[in-house]
């Protein structure tokens, strides 16, 4: 009977998914990933769905409360109405916020996209997990019921409790007699995978942009870990040179000065030879930038991607923030090779809430 | 109760339950038979996410609070100590895992609901097979569910429940009008005993001066227009109770017209639960204080009893709690009571002095909350008992919403101020008075809502997704009448726009109003 709740808690969880697609964009949007300071936890709200009712607005509204403190003194964030109900229960106060862990967000996020679940290919090292059916056991649902089996019990109960007349041979299996099939989790080793970010924090790109070329990069990072187990990933930052960092300084840099994309290019190539080499390795690629380029680099930058990198990463995809110094060219540029070939992608981010879309652009290749 | 729980009480708290039971009617609290229910933390956790029914109709804002309430339990942010049903056996909800002194206390603060919910006039129209009703809701419910398909009835819940607030709590009390009858075409009859005109008695040649015909004619016409009126207007007089309402007069499909009144039903059987918040919850407190630290306590315990109490009774931020001021207050009339200070002479007293040490020995303070706890919701306990000293003691202020701070700041300690904004926060529920005006606006089957706006603004938002709400169940277009920013303005969902029309005078809607009921 513990289902019946158990029901309307599905249903409720499919209504928030189904739903959640606009909520989800203003909540990537709102930047909260800032909040997440700790290793694997990040503090979301619970997933509500509000009925809508006639209700008094902020404004003009009061009320009467209780504590220290002069006339005039603000009291914190609004209060939420006291829509007190509910059978004389008490729950020791509502609770407003609780931890969600990464995995189940990406979960959530890659429901929410829609995004196809990108295939590893071949090779070893990534592990993935299957579903065999390998044996029995005594509860479950009737659909996996062992026919078989449970009616050969339930001959061997009757013959043994000498209900059993050969000569009206009937069967009854009893709830004891029954059998159904059950399975085991099969971990299989699968494909490795580098992920290799890159980002421009030239002076033109604004905090602004920085904020959501992190957001949009965080994002992805955390749906990829999610499937896939024992990934790689690697960090590159630059402006008119280009460093390999760690995940930490990638998301909090600062930097500023001029732009030289190929610096980057050079850099995540090299590291592919050195340590990726693409006959043992996934590759992805993202690149982030505002499209301002130096002038003469552009070429350079175009050669590079055509000839070295995109032959070896399985995606390469590029995000182009708007700004208002850069003159975002880069994407024009890109264009010809991404009608070229299959496994670029580029895609603009005018703004924060742009980044669900942009994402989708990325992964929705499933590559 | 058929349950599907393993709720057997154990020995040791089937002695408790026995011994608290007899402090509780050693004091004088009467109640129904009370039944404890030992649950696992998952499974009181279902129960409380179904409001306390575990047989309730199924609805995804019950997985909703069940959510809430498990994420909340299973990250030790919040525990359900107890739950109480109003129901004839009261049913009571333990969770398994708390400790013998937490037992006892939820015991002893159980029975002060239960003597409340049988004794306070509010609750007197509630039904007391509740239990058994609501069982009877669910399985008409999943019976339509079976009939017209999940998705069907789900939306049709859900727009009952955005509009199930607009009920008239005192409907039970008050008879305000016959129930009607949609088969009910008595047939007007013509000569209206009223319809007699005011005749002055005279001799006959001074009858055209003392009843002169352009006076009569005009009396004549006047009745006329009133009596029009009368038959004008639908509802005769505004309405507040929608949901009945619309469930009388909206062309709904018989399996709509019941999951509406399944809706109503129950929104009115939880509705004294809000009325009596403050009271009910103070009333339980006081006794769950009195017979622990009277009677119940094991020297042993007193810490931890300290300890729990005070967790319930604590005020977090600037958030007035119903149990903190209830008991508090039910405290300072049992004083007060005690010692004679009420009435006209403490009243007239000037003198501080003798004010704090008044005393007469009355001693009629028990007798008094046992009064209060009979005849009062929180409005009227509110606005009876509330005193100047009380505030001043207990740290009360009013708050009022700044908009260019965008929060909510201390706005006075003043005594009137402060009781002003208490009652006001809790009229109907602190929710916006909607009524029915008319339900043939424009003599075209409309629906006209009137907000008697009292200083605060709707929603915008969400007053538009209930009017849509509402426009689905009426299926004409809905119309309602509200203040934005001060000037009248008219709301409006015709099935497939949302209009908002600002109301000049001059369009008053009752002036061009319909000559004809339907």
């Amino acid at each position: 009977m513990g289902q019946k709740i158990e029901r309307d808690h599905q249903r409720f969880r499919k209504l928030v998914r189904g739903k959640v697609k606009s909520n989800l964009g203003k909540y990537i949007s709102r930047g909260e990933m800032i909040g997440q300071k700790g290793k694997e936890l990040i503090s979301i709200p619970l997933p509500q769905i509000e009925i809508p009712q006639f209700r008094f607005g902020d404004k003009g509204s009061s009320g009467a409360g209780q504590g220290d403190g002069d006339v005039g003194t603000p009291l914190g964030p609004p209060q939420p109405g006291d829509g007190s109900s509910g059978a004389g229960s008490e729950p020791g106060g509502h609770i407003l916020e609780v931890e969600l862990s990464l995995e189940e967000l990406a979960a959530i996020l890659g429901e929410e996209l829609a995004l196809p679940r990108i295939e590893p290919r071949g090779k070893k090292n990534i592990i993935s997990t299957k579903d065999r059916y390998t044996g029995v056991r005594q509860a479950g649902p009737e659909s996996l019921r062992h026919f078989k089996r449970t009616f050969k019990r339930a001959l061997k109960r009757q013959i043994a409790s000498q209900t059993y007349d050969p000569l009206r041979p009937m069967v009854v299996p009893i709830r004891e007699d029954k059998q159904y099939r059950s399975w085991k989790e099969v971990r299989k080793p699968e494909s490795v995978a580098v992920v290799i970010y890159m980002m421009d924090v030239s002076g033109s790109m604004t905090d602004e942009q920085k904020e959501i070329v992190r957001i949009e990069a965080f994002w992805i990072d955390t749906w990829i870990k999610a499937h896939y187990k024992g990934i790689e990933a690697a960090y590159i930052i630059h402006d008119a040179a280009a460093q390999l960092v760690d995940e930490h300084t990638f998301y909090h840099t600062r930097e500023s000065g001029g732009t030289k994309i190929s610096s980057a290019y050079e850099l995540a190539d090299k590291l592919i030879t050195a340590r990726y080499p693409p006959d043992q390795w996934n590759i992805y690629a993202f690149h982030f930038s505002d499209g301002d380029n130096w002038g003469d680099d552009v070429q350079h930058c175009l050669e590079l991607l055509n000839q070295k990198l995109l032959p070896k990463v399985n995606l390469f995809g590029y995000g182009q923030v708007e700004s208002r110094y850069g003159s975002g060219e880069f994407y024009e540029y890109l264009q010809e090779l991404v009608a070229q070939k299959e496994n670029i992608v580029a895609s603009r981010i005018p703004d924060r809430d742009a980044i669900l879309g942009s994402i989708k652009e990325f992964l929705g290749k499933g590559r | 109760m058929n349950t599907p729980y393993n709720t057997d009480l154990p020995p040791d708290l089937r002695a408790l339950k026995e011994e608290i039971e007899g402090y509780a009617r050693s004091y004088g609290l009467d109640f129904y038979e009370t039944i404890f229910e030992v649950l696992d933390a998952e499974d009181l956790n279902e129960v409380a996410a179904y409001g306390g029914f575990p047989t309730r109709y199924p609805h995804w804002s019950f997985g909703m609070s069940f959510e809430q309430l498990k994420k909340g339990y299973d990250y030790g942010l919040s525990k359900i100590y107890e739950m109480v049903i109003n129901n004839d056996p009261c049913y009571a909800y333990l969770m398994r895992c708390n400790h013998t002194l937490d037992q006892k206390l939820v015991m002893a603060h159980v029975y002060g609901h239960c003597d409340f919910f049988k004794n306070n006039a509010y609750f007197a129209h509630t039904s007391r097979k509740m239990m058994d009703e609501m069982a009877n809701h669910g399985s008409r419910l999943r019976r339509y569910v079976e009939k017209q398909g999940e998705d069907e009835v789900e939306a049709f819940v859900d727009r009952c429940m955005s509009i199930d607030d607009l009920i008239d709590v005192h409907a039970c009390a008050i008879r305000r009008r016959d129930d009607s009858s949609r088969y009910d075409f008595a047939p007007e009859s013509e000569e209206d005993e009223s319809l007699k005109l005011t005749r002055f008695k005279s001799k006959a040649y001074m009858n055209d001066y003392i009843n002169p015909r352009g006076a009569l004619k005009a009396e004549e016409e006047e009745r006329k227009k009133l009596k029009d009126q009368a038959a004008r207007n639908f509802p005769e007089r505004p309405e507040k109770d929608v949901l009945l309402f619309v469930i009388e007069h909206a062309p709904l499909k018989p399996w709509q017209r019941d999951v509406l009144s399944i809706i109503r039903d129950e929104a009115l059987y939880f509705a004294p639960q809000g009325q009596t918040k403050i009271l009910n919850e103070g009333w339980a407190s006081y006794w769950h204080s009195t017979i622990m630290t009277q009677k119940g306590l094991h020297p042993s315990e007193v810490i931890d009893y300290a300890d729990h109490h005070s967790g319930t009774m604590a005020t977090h931020g600037a958030r007035l709690n119903p149990y903190k001021l209830g008991i508090e207050l039910l405290r300072d009339i049992e004083h007060r009571w005690n010692t004679g200070k009420f009435g006209k002479e403490y009243d007239d007293c000037d003198d501080l002095q003798t004010r704090r040490k008044w005393d007469r020995q009355l001693g009629l303070g028990r007798q008094k909350i046992f009064e209060v706890r009979r005849i009062h919701n929180d409005i009227t306990f509110i606005d009876t008992f509330l005193t100047p000293e009380f505030c001043v003691e207990h740290k009360m202020f009013s708050y009022a919403f700044q908009e260019q701070m965008g929060q909510y700041v201390i706005e006075s300690r003043e005594f009137e101020k402060i009781k002003q904004r208490l009652l006001y926060s809790l009229t109907n529920f602190g929710k916006p008075l909607i009524y029915v005006v008319d339900g043939n606006y424009h003599n075209r089957g409309e629906l006209l809502l009137r907000h008697e706006h009292s200083g605060v603004d709707l929603r915008l938002d969400q007053a538009a997704d209930t009017l849509a709400n509402l426009q689905f169940v009426w299926s004409r277009p809905v119309h309602l009448q509200t203040v934005v920013d001060e000037k009248p303005t008219l709301l409006s969902f015709d099935g497939s726009e949302h209009t908002n029309k600002t109301l000049g005078e001059a369009d008053d809607p009752k002036r061009n109003g319909p000559a004809k009921t339907r």
